[in-house]
């Protein structure tokens, strides 16, 4: 039981694998068949995020006792070949992922996947590689699975065509594959200065090193933290994202959410290991209020909802970094929960958007453009687009009281990007700030609590008033509005990210427990190394052969 | 070896960037490729420039007690560079279909989509 129990650690990679790969070999006009798939995938791999859960707490100490999995791929001992490492906050992200995925399918499913590009399969590989990322105890496996859904991502960004969508893709791509660049030579700069690749490896080997090669050593992972910092939206280096997110269409924008995090998670995770922090934490602090203040000047200035959401992206980048560059061990579990509450917030608003957008008649050709020409990718080329089954894609029933529903969720969207009570935003600012002022005595300069305080509560004024005065204009205006169908299959996945973050509050003191283990096990790698590097005799111990 | 092949890199890497941020798109593609291949070049460095010996230990080698690793070369960055060079065709190649897809909306190479005014 215990053997096969290990397994489901790789389950959240090879999952969406298979299933998008099988998905090439279903025919495009067979629909519900290629949807069937996809959700049996997600749902399975939801469930594997919550058994990973399960089984790396507290409650479950029989299989791995440090709360640490450690799943060697190709069977060879660690620091040789390549593993799969679960912890506690992998486990978060993979769930998280799994959430996401699952909500933005189920959206997609109406009228978003219509043909054009292999949509199911490209979101399927997409969460492989949030998954991969999330699980990886290699450096260099990181760089694949970064690979793996930067590819899916540009092929999903891309949908539903239109000059500005191009444009912007070009951008996207350019801006990433120029990341990717810096990725390897980060890579390559610590390989060269260590000789080894793997995460728990890298810790031992870099506290080894000389003062004079330790420099060089430096120089990677700063490089390699600039190029997790493309990923993750923050300052200077992120002027491409509110226009990319904002302009892909909305299952899209959703599951660009989770990968804005997943920059920040690998920063998380190296920081730690690595013990980075000393060095970076300065810079991370202002280049988080950077950010933070780009969002925010961003949102009071934004005239579409969309972009809006996009700027919104860069305020919880900006306050996770500036958070984590004051570098207070105490404060990285609000950090986590900040996390989780920012990525279902980002899903639900561009979920959001997606909807709202069809409540004006008349929009600017920039963003009514999308979906209901075929994709002039295909006119560009003058190859006709494929024809499907039901085009249109008038799937689901229609429920009554839209523009009362879209209200109400406008209002749940506003209060946890802005943080007011009674939904999670509220209670991830309150606990961030209070920690950080709480520890102040002992720990950093009081000047940086007090900016980060200011500036946290000052975006979530600004947030509040770019909100409301979007909102009015959506909701209130009376001249020019169309109440638009909505589709329950639409609206169940959001309301199901409603429900969730109230959950989130109503049992926020259970997943508080949970994150704090999460934090301390960060901070304290010695069970994740002693996990990884032991699996050498571990997994010898049987293989001697008794003569 | 070493300073022809380090100026090797940074000739690539210096052209690169600066193709990278010119205006048309089949520039700034080209960029792309040379700062590519500026990485994959620094990627096989990493593993210490060596001539004349093999990454993999041949029997006899392997069967005696004592290996001097000085006598071979580093295998993994060969590894490391064979994976980076196909993800970066495959992200070249995507680039390239987005690229004349713009071209082929906008009727112009410019990264932005139209001229910039005079």
């Amino acid at each position: 039981m215990n053997a096969l129990l290990r397994h489901i650690v790789v389950l959240p990679v090879l999952l969406p694998l298979l299933a998008g790969t099988l998905m090439f070999f279903v025919a495009e006009a067979r629909r519900s068949l290629r949807i069937s798939i996809a959700l049996a995938s997600v749902l399975a791999q939801l469930a594997a995020g919550a058994a990973l859960l399960y089984l790396t707490s507290d409650a479950a100490p029989w299989i791995w006792p440090e709360g640490v999995g450690v799943y060697p791929v190709g069977g060879w001992p660690a620091p040789f070949g390549i593993v799969l490492v679960v912890d506690r906050l992998a486990a978060v992200m993979v769930t998280l992922t799994g959430i996401v995925s699952l909500s933005a399918l189920v959206y997609s499913a109406t009228r978003w996947d219509r043909p054009g590009q292999p949509f199911h399969s490209l979101l399927q590989f997409l969460t492989m590689g949030l998954n991969g990322a999330f699980l990886t105890g290699d450096l260099f496996n990181l760089f694949v699975f970064f690979e793996v859904l930067l590819a899916a991502s540009y092929g999903l960004m891309l949908r539903g065509g239109g000059t500005e969508r191009i444009r912007l893709g070009l951008h996207y791509v350019a801006v990433n594959l120029t990341g990717s660049v810096l990725f390897l030579v980060g890579v390559a700069l610590i390989y060269g200065m260590t000789g080894t690749l793997n995460m728990a490896d890298l810790a031992g080997r870099a506290a080894m090193l000389d003062p004079h090669e330790r420099g060089l050593f430096d120089a990677g992972a700063a490089v390699l933290g600039i190029a997790f910092l493309i990923k993750a939206g923050s300052w200077p280096l992120n002027f491409w994202l509110p226009g990319t997110y904002s302009i892909a269409i909305a299952p899209v924008g959703a599951l660009f959410a989770m990968m804005t995090k997943v920059g920040l998670y690998a920063i998380l995770r190296l920081g730690t290991i690595l013990e980075e922090y000393e060095t970076l934490g300065a810079a991370l602090f202002f280049i988080g209020l950077a950010s933070l203040a780009t969002g925010a000047i961003g949102m009071l200035g934004a005239k579409h909802l969309a972009r809006l959401v996009g700027y919104s992206v860069l305020v919880s980048t900006g306050i996770l970094l500036s958070a984590l560059g004051l570098r207070i061990e105490a404060l990285t579990a609000p950090i986590l929960f900040y996390l989780v509450v920012s990525a279902i917030t980002t899903c639900l608003f561009f979920l959001l958007t997606g909807m709202t957008d069809r409540t004006r008649q008349a929009d600017p050709a920039l963003f009514a453009s999308d979906d209901e020409e075929p994709a002039p990718v295909y006119a560009a080329y003058g190859i006709k687009a494929p024809s499907v089954e039901g085009g249109d894609g008038d799937v689901g029933v229609a429920i009554p009281a839209v523009m009362a529903f879209l209200g109400m969720v406008f209002a749940c969207c506003a209060l946890l990007v802005t943080g007011l009570p009674p939904l999670p935003g509220f209670l991830a600012k309150f606990s961030l700030l209070a920690t950080a002022l709480a520890a102040t005595p002992a720990g950093a300069a009081p000047k940086e609590v007090w900016l980060l305080a200011v500036a946290v509560l000052g975006s979530g004024l600004a947030g509040l008033i770019a909100l409301s005065r979007v909102g009015m204009r959506l909701f209130w205006s009376v001249a020019a509005r169309q109440t638009p169908r909505l589709r329950l299959l639409e609206a169940a996945p959001v309301g199901m990210l409603v429900l969730l973050a109230g959950g989130l509050a109503l049992f926020a003191g259970p997943v508080n427990t949970y994150l704090d283990a999460a934090a301390r096990s960060l901070h304290r790698p010695d069970a994740y190394l002693h996990a990884v590097l032991s699996l050498e005799t571990r997994r010898e111990a049987p293989a001697e052969p008794a003569p | 070896m070493e300073l022809v092949y380090a100026l090797g890199i940074g000739i690539l890497a210096g052209s690169g960037v600066w193709l990278l941020l010119r205006p048309r798109s089949f520039q700034v593609l080209m960029g792309l490729m040379l700062l590519s291949y500026a990485t994959n070049l620094f990627i096989f460095g990493m593993g210490r420039l060596a001539q004349h010996a093999p990454p993999i230990l041949d029997a006899a080698a392997a069967a005696s007690d004592s290996v001097d690793p000085m006598r071979y070369a580093d295998p993994v960055p060969q590894a490391l560079v064979l994976t980076a060079i196909v993800i970066g065709f495959a992200t070249t190649a995507l680039f390239l279909v987005v690229l004349l897809a713009l071209r082929g909306q906008t009727g112009t190479d410019h990264v932005d989509g139209r001229e910039p005014e005079e």
